[in-house]
């Protein structure tokens, strides 16, 4: 049987409604449970002594004055750690030529960046802890930094890492059809170069992690904030030489994570190594300054792309250099090669053309570790790509919307694959600029910025088609021996009154995992929400799998509970046809009851089951199958990646005075594929949108010539706030995958994916009749100005 | 004079509606007094710089930041936390329209980010949409965008000027 999608008035039609998130009620209560909540016995805090140079020899280390501090416990050296706890390196096999060197929880020889933690001091309180750490004394021999990106190869730039022979840590070039031939030929051809600063996730909640260790049972307990529970299970396990069964790894609420929160940190790494060494539990909580300085940043790419076209403006080919600085050690076990791999794969992606080059450069330097943050590689790709293409109308005479018709890939081509090499399944750009186009009113739009600019009011609309990767499959990180899961589980039990619960491998940190499973489990089961509790993230209960990252949530992990669902549902129908003696196939379960398929009469109560089942079980004919208690796991397979498509809007005034940008209004038009819970797709997009927004004004992590960071605290590093944030218009078109039965792609990143380049493509349409323009962000006043000729110095 | 004497001092304050004494280091800020001496571990911390609004609470009527207010300034004070402020119900309507538009994700800055729209809605009866995100300002959301806070807030801010068909936006597919 399988669900009637299109019919909204199907039984258990949960699939598809806004229906409340269930632990929404705890937390507007102040009953969440972040890990800096928790509070075991016998617990102590570790605080951590950081490097404040960018590159320098570690000489003598005294710890004598920490350790006589009244309140410290211990003090440990990466060398003691170094004892119980192995190396690691952030390689893939699949990524080839790849290098980076091994980095353990604390540094040895010499620190890399600036916040590498060297020494860790453990007190009975943090301020004990913090205490002990200020009164550590290091012999730093402070050594060269490399921190330019461009320069990073060149014969004289010192080498970071001597063994690797220079700071190279991937390069690749993804090429087809005739690039020089065609772009020596093309009517036209347009370039630019482009910029995203480093930027940082600054999750609300810092990262923090309290790791028990209990020798009786020989098994470790890690509560931490974090994404990916079983691929921490594993990694602890490994590098601390613990069976992985005895690792247990718990991520309850999560304040915020965006792909900062699914990564390895030495630091945390340190703290479990510790707590095995002390066998008691032991918490670190990370302070704002150090997670401006020990969280990944991202995004720090520097590029030149050119487009070039015929004379009907029509896209022929595009040729992109991309460069990008990651820190000294590629992250683990993920590599930081992977968003600049991104952006060879999405230059273009939107679009119908057959020439294409675009390669990467990814370089180590003395500054924080780069790695995946929320839609890796896809800001930096789209605002190459729309830069481009808002360039070539506005140099050919054609409105940007105009140029979008004529090279978007037409809707009816799929599937296809790119000529980046990318295979689509589905997607539907036409219809979503169609969408656009009407919720804007662009016409009007239009005749309004026209009007204004004779009053000297400069106002500018911004376009940006995108293409985003979700769903990925072993093709990510399993191929290139990464021990991360792309498969999922999900474990539907019935309780014996006819209420359920589902144990996912999906995690939560407020997406609304919790909502969704509730909702794909109530329909595939036959009851209400209401009667389902969902568990995540804890690897002792919750089958293996990847946890939520790369929008995978809701098309893997959703499809495994429709399935673990829907094998409940068969179970409770076999017993029940047993019971009434009729055939299961002509029962369905409504709303908690068994019924009559055919005229909905109601047979038999779900808890008339149960109660059989479980208390009297006697009384079913012996033999008869009733595990009430199923499992189901589902991994892609048709495609690598489950590709979504949207488009973006963005109207802005700029201030010629004084360079500022207001946000009027921001659209977006989106398809991800079969929605389970409209309400939360929109907010999801409207966070991913307003995150963008932040790459796109405000977010730069700086850093001086010498690898210092200039604003580690959050009154120097801008956020988006909410007076400067537009109203966002949400729309949609669904295109479902039929990879699934669920039908479901990822919504995370398209907010995040799109509006940087929007924004961008909007200003630059306020500006440019005054002859100016912007593409390296974050468009601050100052470069607004310049860009304007305003400022000259 | 003893140590003890000189670094800690005695407190009596009123959390919650309940009458609390307690004795803490000198240097104690209100909201660790709360999380670690009290094990009221709803209000977050998130920047201890007074920027981000985690931390927000009410204290004397106030909206303040636990994060910015040393326990030595609480003599005789009145704290209400997000703790205090459910059970009394005062936050009840804010809290359902929170959860109703999903003007939370995470929930780290939920406590706080109510702490503000209280005081606010308070203040200003039927505050602008404009007012709204400008007094919100201080409380930083990474995840929702905004939005659905500001509509929340409205919501609310028209219910209980008995505006009885509140005009603020459903949000969804608006």
């Amino acid at each position: 049987m399988t669900i009637r999608f299109d019919d909204p008035n199907r039984p258990n039609s949960y699939i598809g409604r806004t229906v409340p998130r269930p632990n929404a009620g705890r937390l507007v209560a102040g009953r969440g449970r972040y890990v800096d909540d928790i509070t075991l016995p016998r617990m102590v805090h570790v605080a951590f002594v950081r490097s404040p140079h960018a590159h320098a020899r570690i000489g003598a280390i005294e710890t004598g004055g920490a350790e006589a501090l009244k309140g410290v416990l211990r003090v440990f050296t990466g060398r003691d750690l170094a004892e119980v706890c192995t190396p690691w390196e952030g390689k893939l096999l699949h990524l080839e030529g790849m290098k980076t060197p091994p980095q353990h929880p604390l540094a040895l020889d010499r620190a890399c960046w600036v916040g590498e933690p060297v020494v860790a001091v453990v007190g009975r309180t943090r301020a004990d802890a913090e205490a002990g750490a200020a009164l550590v004394e290091i012999d730093f021999g402070p050594l060269p930094a490399v921190t330019d990106i461009r320069t990073a190869l060149d014969a004289d730039t010192p080498v970071l890492h001597e063994a690797l022979g220079d700071n190279l840590c991937f390069r690749k070039a993804n090429e087809k059809g005739e690039v020089d031939r065609i772009f020596a030929e093309a009517h036209k051809v347009v370039e630019a170069s482009f910029k995203t600063a480093r930027h940082t996730g600054v999750t609300l909640e810092p990262r923090v992690i309290l790791v028990d260790w209990n020798s009786g049972d020989g098994e470790m307990t890690a509560h931490v904030s974090n994404q990916a529970p079983h691929m921490l299970q594993v990694l602890l396990a490994g590098h601390l030489d613990i069976p992985e069964s005895r690792v247990r790894v718990v991520c309850g609420d999560v304040g915020g994570s965006f792909g900062l929160k699914v990564h390895v940190y030495p630091d945390e790494v340190a703290t479990a190594a510790i707590a095995k060494i002390m066998e008691r539990p032991v918490k670190f909580t990370s302070d704002r300054m150090e997670a401006f300085i020990s969280d990944i940043h991202a995004r720090d790419h520097e590029a030149t792309g050119r487009v070039a076209l015929d004379e009907t403006g029509k896209i022929l080919g595009f040729d992109v250099d991309d460069w990008t600085g990651i820190g000294p050690y590629s992250i683990y076990p993920r590599t930081s090669a992977v968003e600049g791999l991104q952006v060879t794969n999405l230059i273009g992606g939107p679009y119908a053309f057959d020439h294409y080059r675009c390669r990467t450069s990814v370089v180590f330097q003395n500054k924080g570790i780069c790695a995946q943050y929320r839609a890796v590689g896809h800001p930096v790709a789209v605002a190459i790509t729309e830069g481009l293409v808002d360039k070539a109308a506005a140099e050919m005479g054609f409105d940007p919307i105009e140029i979008r018709r004529r090279n978007l890939v037409a809707d009816d081509a799929y599937p296809l694959t790119t000529a980046a090499g990318l295979k689509l399944e589905g997607l539907s750009h036409h219809k979503s600029l169609d969408a656009l186009v009407e919720a804007m009113d662009y016409a009007a739009l239009r005749a309004e910025q026209k009007a204004l600019r004779e009053k000297g009011i400069h106002r500018g609309i911004g376009i940006a088609s995108f293409i985003e990767l979700t769903n990925p499959s072993p093709f990510m990180y399993g191929i290139g021996g990464a021990r991360i899961s792309a498969q999922d589980g999900c474990t539907v039990r019935m309780d014996p009154d006819g209420s359920v619960v589902a144990l996912t491998g999906i995690t939560e940190q407020g997406q609304g995992t919790e909502a969704i499973m509730a909702q794909i489990v109530a329909e595939a089961v036959g009851v209400s929400p209401q009667m389902v509790r969902i568990v995540t993230g804890d690897t002792r209960v919750t089958p293996f799998g990847g946890g939520t990252w790369a929008s995978r949530g809701a098309g893997i992990g959703g499809e495994a509970a429709l399935q673990a669902g829907r094998a409940v549902r068969g179970q409770a129908l076999e017993v029940a046809a047993s019971l009434l003696q009729a055939k299961a196939g002509d029962l369905d379960i409504r709303d908690g009851i068994i019924v009559d398929a055919d005229t909905g009469e109601e047979r038999l109560a779900l808890s008339e089951v149960g109660r059989i089942v479980y208390f009297r079980g006697d009384t079913l004919p012996k033999g008869l199958p009733r595990e009430l208690m199923q499992t189901r796991h589902f991994i892609t397979s048709n495609y690598p990646y489950a590709f979504t498509n949207g488009v973006q809007a963005s109207y802005v005034e700029v201030d010629t005075e004084t360079g500022f940008v207001t946000l009027l209004k921001h659209w977006c038009v989106e398809d991800c594929g079969r929605i389970i819970n409209p309400l939360l797709v929109d907010e999801q997009i409207r966070g991913g949108i307003v995150q963008g927004i932040g790459a796109a004004l405000f977010e730069e992590t700086c850093y001086d010539e010498e690898g210092q960071l200039l604003n580690g605290t959050m009154a120097d590093y801008l956020v988006p706030m909410s007076g400067e944030m537009p109203d966002m218009i949400i729309r949609h078109v669904e295109t479902p995958t039929e990879e699934s039965e669920l039908g479901a792609k990822g919504a995370g990143e398209a907010g995040t994916a799109g509006a940087p380049a929007a924004v961008m493509n909007a200003i630059n349409d306020a500006i440019r009749p005054l002859g100016g323009a912007v593409t390296h962000m974050p468009f601050t006043p100052e470069r607004i100005l310049r860009a304007l000729g305003t400022i000259t110095d | 004079m003893t140590q003890s004497f000189r670094d800690r001092i005695d407190l009596e304050m009123t959390v919650n509606g309940e009458e609390v004494e307690l004795t803490v280091p000198a240097g104690r800020h209100l909201i660790d007094v709360l999380r670690l001496d009290l094990g009221l571990t709803g209000s977050h911390v998130g920047c201890e710089h007074g920027v981000c609004g985690a931390c927000t609470l009410i204290v004397d009527g106030s909206a303040v930041r636990g994060c910015l207010t040393l326990a030595a300034q609480l003599q005789g004070c009145e704290v209400w936390t997000i703790e205090g402020l459910t059970e009394g119900g005062v936050i009840g309507d804010l809290q359902k329209a929170f959860v109703e538009r999903n003007a939370l994700q995470c929930g780290y800055c939920t406590p706080g980010m109510l702490a503000s729209a209280k005081a606010l809605i308070e203040a200003d009866g039927v505050p602008s949409r404009e007012t709204i995100r400008e007094h919100m300002s201080g409380n930083y959301c990474r995840c929702t965008g905004y939005e659905a806070i500001v509509d929340a807030i409205e919501t609310v801010a028209r219910q209980r000027a008995g505006e009885t068909e509140p005009q603020a936006r459903s949000g969804a597919t608006s």
